[in-house]
């Protein structure tokens, strides 16, 4: 049975895998969720952090880097280090709340397309198809546009546009591993369909799902702060990274510091998953790249 | 007479046509009964429908026609709850247990989940239940906690086994059992299948290609070939008085034990026979009886409860009689 043997050669995979490989995955991972815990932390202590009330102006408009002010002020004052502290919050947010709920959708939806398959699969794949098509910021342009620069509309949009691409990577792997032998004896010994779909299909395809979700939350960051950018974002004056850019960019050769403080903030973020993405990869072995 | 415990009629399985290519008959007008507490050995080639047989008739693959009763109920097309209320009674053991186990689940809960589906113990026994499997089985009680890649072919095969005793069936499908074991695993698992048998009273399919085994714990045999069963009878029967020549020609595979007459066996190999279908033809059979006229299957009783089969019969290769 060949659905059997690629059973057998998944688990035996890991421990067959070159030591130094395993030990540089490990590595990637640990810096990762290190790098993660700083983020959360920024994310859930941000106010109290922040040694400024980041939406405070003061007279002491685009001063250069000082003790008091570590990045300097912005164009009307206020301090830069402060509002970096702060608006992670704000774009941190909108990031893993849209990114669980197309986790969710795209669980649910690839589950159900691979596990049932025939018109069920035909049709679940050819909606995902038709949102995949969608260039991300036309999208998020039109519904902010016609609903409003909200957080939620926000939030909405980028979930519906990363859906497409989780439940795809959910759905191969439950292609296979429906057909393995362990999921007919669960069948023969008279366990319901949902159960067999959630408690003996579902968990065998999580680790590539792991790691397209990390990814995901690479490129949402990216969405993100490029929307608030161009200010489809969460309205000011509270502020986040996209916006932080925007407004200090006409002042860029005066006030360096205002634009390289955000660049840094959002590279920092978004390469925190691509590492965990890369760590992930290798440690739980998936050949699919 | 009343009915015995399982019941197989015409039972067909058609793999629908693909890409230009013919509909697959895997299986075509399989008849034959278990008893309680029989035992019938499957034999055959490999692709002569064996497997999909076995999963015709515990319906994990829907048969295209056909009857099976199981305990006098008829399951063919029966609805989806009270067909998982049935499987109760009919279990299946896989061929290679390495696949057929869960990969993150515990013993313990592999085998719990048959008990609570059919919540054929309370809750609270779950753990005792699960326990005495494993005595029944053979193997340690204490050693539940642990996963299926920590144990050896030979004991996922015993958890296998609990697993499908777990809800005190009545006919169990062995597929292949010990094909993906060693020889000497082999024998503690066959010798395990039939004390079961002896304790509780289990019917078994037992599919397997090794004659040796068959011959070993079947009680009645039967053979396929192309999908069809060309024999069947009591495995004495079978195996002393093979009526059609695939019989004959399978049985003549086996190695002999001495090296020195099997080489010169090896040395004049026999002539492979053509076994080529005979069904819907019109005309007499070898047996000299025409079925397509007489409207009658075609079956010869050779012996009382050994018969064969007219199809599949080499043209050159005359009825024994």
């Amino acid at each position: 049975m060949r659905g059997s043997m690629r059973g057998c050669r998944m688990t035996e995979a890991a421990s067959l895998q070159a030591p130094r490989r395993r030990t540089t995955a490990q590595v990637l991972v640990t810096i990762g969720l290190a790098m993660m815990a700083v983020l959360v932390v920024v994310a859930l202590f941000g106010p109290a952090i922040a040694p400024y009330n980041p939406t405070k102006t003061s007279p002491a408009s685009l001063d250069g880097p000082t003790m008091a002010h570590w990045l300097g002020t912005d164009s009307i004052g206020r301090d830069v280090l402060s509002r970096l502290i702060v608006g992670g919050r704000a774009t941190l947010l909108i990031t893993f709340v849209a990114v669980a709920i197309s986790l969710a959708a795209g669980l649910i939806l690839g589950l159900a397309s691979g596990y049932m398959g025939g018109a069920v699969d035909l049709a679940i794949m050819r909606v995902l198809d038709v949102v995949f098509a969608f260039p991300v910021f036309l999208l998020a342009i039109a519904v902010v546009a016609a609903l409003g620069p909200t957080l939620g509309n926000l939030i909405l949009t980028i979930a519906v546009v990363y859906t497409p691409t989780l439940a795809r990577v959910v759905r191969g792997p439950v292609l296979s591993v429906k057909r393995w032998d362990h999921v007919e004896a669960a069948r023969s010994v008279g366990i319901g369909e949902f159960t067999i779909a959630v408690r003996h299909v579902l968990p065998l395809v999580i680790s590539p799902v792991l790691v397209q979700t990390s990814l995901t939350l690479a490129n949402t960051i990216f969405t993100v702060t490029a929307l608030s950018f161009l200010g489809l974002g969460p309205p000011p004056p509270d502020p986040n990274w996209g916006s932080m850019l925007a407004e200090a960019r006409q002042f860029m050769e005066l006030a360096p510091l205002t634009v390289i403080g955000p660049s840094l903030a959002i590279v920092f973020a978004s390469l925190t998953f691509i590492v965990l993405a890369n760590g992930l990869r290798d440690l739980l072995d998936v050949t699919a790249r | 007479m009343s009915e015995p415990l399982l019941r197989v009629r015409d039972l067909c399985v058609t793999f629908p046509a693909r890409r230009g290519r013919p509909p697959v008959r895997a299986v075509e007008h399989l008849s034959f009964d278990i008893a309680a507490g029989q035992t019938l050995g499957l034999v055959g080639e490999s692709g002569s429908g064996k497997t999909t047989a076995g999963r015709a008739i515990l319906q994990l693959q829907p048969p295209s026609s056909g009857s099976v009763r199981l305990l006098g109920s008829e399951i063919v097309g029966m609805r989806s709850a009270p067909l998982r209320a049935m499987r109760r009674h009919m279990q299946l053991v896989q061929q290679n247990p390495y696949s057929s186990l869960h990969p993150r689940m515990t013993v313990a809960r592999i085998l719990a989940e048959p008990l609570a589906v059919h919540r054929s113990v309370p809750p609270r026994q779950i753990a005792e239940r699960v326990a005495e499997l494993m005595t029944l089985v053979g193997m340690d009680p204490s050693v539940v906690h642990r996963y299926p890649h920590e144990f050896s072919g030979g004991q996922r095969q015993r958890i296998v086994i609990a697993r499908a005793l777990a809800v005190n069936p009545d006919f169990v499908v062995c597929d292949e059992p010990v094909s993906a074991l060693d020889v000497r695993t082999q024998a503690q698992i066959v010798e395990l299948l039939q004390r079961l048998q002896e304790r509780l009273r289990l019917s078994y399919l037992f599919i397997a290609h090794d004659l040796a085994i068959v011959r070993a714990v079947a009680h009645r045999v039967a053979v396929m070939y192309g999908g069809r069963i060309v024999e069947l009878g009591d495995a004495a029967q079978v195996y002393q008085t093979p009526a059609h020549p695939y019989t004959r020609n399978l049985l003549d595979a086996v190695p002999l034990p001495d090296p020195a007459r099997q080489r010169d066996r090896l040395a004049q190999p026999a002539e492979e026979p053509d076994f080529r279908g005979h069904a819907g033809r019109v005309g007499p059979c070898v047996f000299g009886k025409d079925h397509a006229a007489t409207d009658t299957p075609a079956w010869h009783e050779v012996s009382p409860g050994h018969g064969v089969s007219c199809c599949f019969w080499p043209p050159e290769n005359p009825a024994r009689r």
